[in-house]
């Protein structure tokens, strides 16, 4: 490869609302359930029915566009975008071409080379499709409506990015955004953040985009990365053998690392879009405006700053406390119980990240309550159990949020303070080990570390540590 | 007589006293459609008997409760199958709705059902409302009653045939370009097009959300004031519902035009009318005038511009709106297919009938990029500029009058051969549609051929009370004329 390369990326993001309701009926947005249960004459598409807007789906929108710094349309529409498919209940989807609620707007990402701002060219309001299921049984294929009217924020960049890098900070910086906005758990997994990528290669020091692909179907940010470097080398080689880029959707296939066209320009779609005659205009008043501005809670951004001067904690540790909004709330919610900030830290950052990393699960999953890490963190500092003992009673902790204080009585963990009781242990342990007591008293005192384990062997694990190396050093002279 | 000779109002009075059982009426209803049916056909479903009566059980036991003390108690009606009723068949007169039973009621009949309405069927109409003359339907025609040669009108034929014919007491109808005042004009009786939002449009199987309205179908304007009071209602599940202040549109019922001023437009009276409708349009303003009402001509303007303007929009969400249907979620799904395009081809090329399939067609290409800007925006600004010179009438009138439509009642199989000439039938109705307005089409008299004759009145935005008021002052004048079927009576068993 002779040429140099640049690789222009946009995104197209698709993030599902964290409402109770759909957004044009009152319908559950619950995950799961049997087919076809969440659903009425709204979200089948039923002769006659109508769309009524859910309002927390435009405070969401409207949330997350002043959080992206984007301008909002106060006075926004619907449209339809029409066309045909089964999971599509009235083959139009109700959603926003000519006046989105949100413009022009930008989010700052960290690079390699500094900081660097991407633009947000819109973010509109829609509504989800259904899922179809196909039957190999009965070859048939059956649609399932829950998901069908599910509320999205489709959040579209510019066309800003020049590496996978950026890509993969970007969309980390709107999934905290939105996860501390309370919007969306954005998870890519499951589909509640979707990505499409649009890329294009020109060559370096050209003005002019090249002619870019859409990929569809990334599930991951690792699924994101390697199809950004699989489409980057796939254009530059057409480019190399002089063709050209065709404009087309295309199909990424993460098990075998390439992607597969879906359809040309040429064949998209025309989707009639026109103005949505059964909905209002969505106007947002000054004061409306000012209330949601009001209620934004602290983003990451702000609670890092905070965190270094409120609790005086390493950079390291922040950074680590506020990449999920769940654990920054446990950690802030911990310390209003009266624990230490460092503490906490411990706690979140050790324990917590490798139980999460050996269940495979997210921060964002993390299901105990800041009552019982406060109650275990007391436990310790009163030197009620040790902390090879509260490692363990965390991980039940962890596991099933019970009350750590009961617990450790019912299971009979509390250290043993008695002195006489532990010495007459430790005794018997001197008797039974003359070797030890000769290694330890010819010089080996790692032989002291051997005596000190078969005491806390002996005594289950509940006694107190440093009470047995002074009991045992005593003895030992 | 038969009890259906009655207006609703005096048959719900009847009804009140306990002169006349909830079962009488309903019966005297079934036996007149029974009786009817055959040479007027304004049904699609008619509801079966023991359904009906045993609603009527109910509606008695209410009545005699006291429950339900409106003036539309007991009284049988029909409903234009358009709109949904739970567990009654709903097939807008097209084959693709053709075993379609909706698992919902339609907001507007859920009102009348709680006014103690008594439903005895589903009112024929054009295949989606898309038509001018109930000869769409998949289900047959509808024949006027006053002469079965000739077209009821439509789209809402079906409602104004049943009340004309006296098989029923009163219908709802639906109108989107005329569809309840043209057919109201062409069998004689009086049907109202409240202002848009006013009847919600919950349940009402869309042909152009924009412009649709439900509204009543009666022998005169005290029916149709006290059937607008029972189903108009602000309605959360229709985002267009407005919520209104003056829903008692029965005390609007004054005799009183005096100083009333009433805007007649050179613009309806030009040419294309015809010379009959006219004079007896014309004598009816002469009648207003008489009571004290004030005339002046004026020009409305852009008149020409409503039927292009109005067949891009209507169209143009009908395209959409039909989209749904198509065979994957209830209703016909044709019986062989190759796949799930084949099935979509198929199920809408065998289910939608000609006159649909031709507004499906312009409706998707003023749609389609390229033209959007060129029609359907083109198309909202005159829709606009309409709304404005409309505006500009009423800054100076409380009424505009003129006639429903140019024409009497065509015969059968007149209109259809050429749509562009059934288009220009709606040209006095389809600009109320576009601007929104209330209209109102009351009989003023027949031509030498006995079709009746309908003149119509249209307000401003809400302005139904004014409406109301001189149409009634106006009826004061003349009585009710039956049309001959209905004067022939009906043997009944009871």
């Amino acid at each position: 490869m002779s040429k140099q390369y640049e690789t222009v990326i946009g995104l197209e993001v698709h993030v599902e609302l964290a409402t109770k309701t759909k957004i044009f009926c009152s319908c559950s947005t619950r995950f799961g359930g049997e087919p076809n249960t969440h659903t009425c004459p709204v979200c089948t598409g039923m002769p006659g029915s109508l769309p009524v807007l859910n309002k927390q789906v435009v405070e969401y929108a409207v949330a997350v566009g002043l959080a992206t710094n984007c301008t909002i349309t106060q006075n926004c529409k619907f449209d339809r975008k029409n066309y045909f498919y089964p999971d599509n209940p009235q083959n139009y989807q109700i959603s926003q071409l000519y006046l989105p609620i949100c413009r022009n707007g930008h989010v700052d990402i960290e690079t390699a080379e500094g900081p660097k701002s991407i633009g947000i060219h819109e973010i509109h309001m829609e509504e989800d499709a259904g899922k179809l299921i196909h039957d190999e049984w009965d070859d048939c294929t059956l649609v399932d409506f829950n998901r069908s009217g599910v509320p999205l924020i489709e959040i579209v960049s510019e066309p800003d990015m020049r590496s996978a890098e950026e890509v993969i900070a970007y969309l980390d910086k709107l999934r905290l955004i939105i996860q501390y906005l309370g919007a969306s758990d954005c998870k890519l997994q499951e589909g509640s953040m979707r990505a499409d990528v649009n890329l294009s290669v020109r060559e370096a020091g050209t003005e002019k985009f090249g002619t870019r692909t859409e990929m569809k179907n990334l599930n991951s940010f690792k699924a994101i990365a390697r199809a950004i470097e699989g489409e980057r080398e796939r254009q530059i080689a057409i480019l190399e053998d002089g063709g050209q880029v065709i404009q087309e959707t295309r199909r990424w296939d993460d098990n075998k690392e390439c992607s597969y066209a879906m359809r040309s320009k040429e064949d998209a779609q025309d989707y009639r879009y026109f103005p949505e005659p059964d909905l209002v205009p969505v106007v947002i008043s000054d004061e409306w405006l000012a209330e949601i501005k009001s209620r934004q809670p602290e983003l990451r951004d702000e609670k890092r700053l905070r965190y270094k001067e409120e609790y005086g904690i390493p950079e390291y540790d922040i950074d680590i406390l506020t990449s999920e909004k769940k654990l920054a709330d446990i950690f802030e919610e911990t310390i209003a119980l009266g624990c230490k900030p460092k503490e906490v830290s411990n706690w979140l950052m050790v324990e917590t990240m490798r139980l999460l990393k050996e269940a495979d699960m997210d921060a964002s999953d993390l299901s105990f309550s800041p009552k019982n890490l406060a109650a275990l963190i007391g436990l310790v500092e009163q030197g009620k159990i040790n902390r090879t003992v509260a490692k363990e009673v965390f991980e039940v902790l962890f596991r099933e949020d019970m009350d750590p204080v009961s617990y450790v009585e019912e299971k009979g963990l509390i250290m043993v303070q008695d002195e006489d009781a532990l010495r007459s242990t430790i005794e018997e342990i001197v008797k039974n080990n003359p070797q030890s007591v000769e290694d330890y008293r010819s010089g080996k005192k790692k032989a002291m570390g051997f005596l000190v384990g078969q005491t806390m062997k002996a005594m289950k694990g509940k006694a107190d540590p440093a009470l047995v190396n002074k009991i045992l050093a005593e003895i030992l002279g | 007589m038969s009890l259906m000779s009655l207006t609703a109002v005096e048959l719900g009075k009847k009804i009140k006293t306990g002169e006349v059982s909830v079962r009488e009426a309903a019966k005297a209803s079934l036996a007149a459609i029974a009786a009817r049916e055959e040479a007027v056909h304004s049904f699609v479903t008619v509801v079966p008997e023991e359904a009906v009566l045993a609603r009527a059980v109910e509606v008695q036991r209410l009545i005699d409760e006291g429950a339900l003390t409106g003036p539309l108690a007991g009284v049988p009606v029909a409903i234009k199958d358009n709109m949904c009723t739970r567990g009654l068949l709903t097939t807008c007169s097209s084959r693709i709705l053709g075993n379609f039973v909706p698992p919902y009621t339609a907001e507007a009949v859920l009102n009348l059902e709680k006014a103690g309405a008594v439903i005895v069927g589903k009112a024929n109409m054009d295949e989606f409302a898309m038509g001018s003359t109930t000869e769409t339907s998949w289900f047959g025609v509808t024949r006027n009653p006053w002469n079965t040669e000739h077209v009821p009108g439509g789209s809402s034929g079906g409602s104004c045939a049943a009340v004309a014919a006296e098989e029923c007491s009163y219908a709802l109808g639906s109108d989107t370009g005329g569809s309840i005042r043209q057919p109201s004009s062409f069998c004689g009786v009086t049907g109202i097009k409240p202002t848009y939002g006013t009847v919600s449009r919950y349940g009402l199987i869309a042909y152009g959300s924009s412009l649709d309205q439900i509204g009543p179908i009666a022998k005169d304007v005290t029916d149709c004031a006290a059937i607008l009071e029972a189903i108009a209602s602000h309605d959360a599940k229709d985002s267009t519902s407005v919520k209104r202040e003056d829903y008692d549109f029965t005390a609007a019922l004054v005799d009183d035009v005096k100083g009333m001023k009433i805007g007649i437009p050179r613009d309806y009276f030009g040419k294309g009318l015809d010379g009959e409708v006219k004079d007896a349009i014309l004598r009816a303003a002469a009648v207003l005038e008489e009571k004290g009402a004030v005339l002046e001509e004026f020009d409305l303007s852009l008149v020409e511009y409503a039927i292009p303007a109005y067949y891009v929009i209507a169209s143009a969400e009908a395209s959409s709106n039909l989209a749904r249907f198509d065979g994957v979620k209830y209703a016909y799904r044709s019986e062989e297919f190759e796949g799930l395009h084949q099935m979509y081809k198929k199920t809408r090329s065998e289910g939608f009938g000609e006159e649909v399939k031709r507004r499906i067609m312009l409706g998707s290409f003023v749609l389609s990029s390229g033209y959007y800007d060129a029609y359907y925006l083109k198309a909202l600004r005159t829709k606009a500029l309409i709304k404005q010179a409309f505006d500009k009438a009423f800054a100076r009138y409380d009424l505009i009058l003129g006639p429903a439509a140019p024409t009497t009642a065509p015969r059968l199989g007149e209109s259809l051969s050429d749509p562009i000439k059934m288009y220009l039938g709606d040209i006095y109705t389809i600009s109320v549609n576009l601007a929104g307005l209330p209209g109102i089409s009351v009989p003023c008299g027949t031509d030498s051929k006995g079709l009746p004759i309908g003149m119509q009145l249209i307000g401003d935005c809400f302005q139904e009370k004014k409406l109301f008021r001189a149409a009634y002052a106006y009826e004061q004048t003349r009585a009710y004329e039956h049309c001959p079927l209905a004067k022939k009576g009906v043997s009944e068993d009871e």
